[in-house]
């Protein structure tokens, strides 16, 4: 197997989930598209863990442990959008725009 | 005659080159491979919330697959654990927690599709161009794995929790701080008053 081809899935998961971000606004798809973000990083720990070791594997683990805790801190604060302004559109949030 | 057997002790090298190409492998590669992008692109296409999560169920079950395929088993089951057991529940408790619309729903984008459609398709070409000029065709070795015991043996998972409990365990303790501030983060934001 090719190096590359690893590496390019997951630069094109890293795209599509850069689209994601910018394209959606419902902040639960946000988040979505983050961890696709997240995953295609992992990807490329892995990949790379094959030539150098075993540290490319503690790091996603590490990685898969820090982006749990991110989707959770995320959706509490997703959550308290939806409580104040009764829906979880994130370009209703313009209050800091001059 | 004779040059027919010259022919093929010249062509036969030529076809069985000794490479680490095995066929099955990357079949399966490939074919995980273009479901995980058509199921990635659904994810941020898609008009239903709960669809899109459904998707990318389809998409983090590939990651592990592709671990697999990379050999790092337990990483793989890390992430089916974690990700599919856990992350998508909690996408789906937050997608039923806002009310968010349970059809199809026109209102999930905003009008910046052009600007994602650049900069996704400017992203992609620097990163291609990148990888493509750094790696070429260069092939996996598995180098790093050879020191480790055989195949029967989780070796490799002793060699990633040798890293983890040896040379990552500050890093490690760290994260579980993390953790609990996360814990506590949530519970505190999420908090009726």
């Amino acid at each position: 197997m090719l190096l590359n081809q690893f590496l390019l899935l997951s630069a094109i998961l890293f795209t599509i989930g850069v689209y994601g971000v910018i394209v959606r606004k419902n902040g639960v798809l946000v988040l979505m598209s983050i961890e696709l973000v997240l995953n295609a990083v992992n990807i490329n720990l892995i990949v790379f863990s094959t030539y150098w070791g075993v540290a490319g594997q503690v790091f996603a683990l590490f990685t898969i442990a820090i982006a749990a805790a991110e989707v959770g801190v995320g959706l509490a604060i997703v959550l308290l959008i939806y409580r104040n302004l009764r829906s979880v559109d994130i370009d209703e949030l313009d209050e800091m725009k001059g | 005659m004779n040059s027919a057997a010259l022919i093929i002790a010249e062509v036969v090298p030529l076809v069985t080159p000794e490479t680490t190409f095995d066929v099955p492998a990357n079949v399966v590669f490939a074919v995980q491979a273009v479901v995980m992008i058509f199921a990635a692109l659904r994810v941020v296409t898609t008009k239903n919330v709960v669809h899109a999560a459904l998707w990318l169920v389809v998409v983090l079950g590939g990651v592990g697959l592709n671990y697999i395929l990379l050999q790092a088993e337990f990483v793989a089951v890390t992430q089916f654990l974690v990700y599919l057991g856990a992350v998508i529940v909690l996408f789906l408790f937050g997608v039923m927690l806002t009310r968010a619309p349970l059809g199809v729903s026109d209102d999930l984008d905003n009008n910046q599709k052009k600007i994602g459609i650049g900069v996704g398709v400017a992203l992609l070409a620097v990163l291609s161009y990148a990888l493509i000029e750094s790696f070429g065709r260069s092939e996996l070795t598995f180098a790093a794995y050879e020191g480790v015991a055989g195949p029967n043996t989780n070796g490799r998972t002793q060699a990633v929790s040798d890293a983890i409990f040896g040379q990552y365990l500050i890093p490690f303790e760290m994260l579980s701080l993390l953790l609990l501030a996360a814990l506590i983060g949530a519970i505190v934001l999420a908090r009726r008053d």
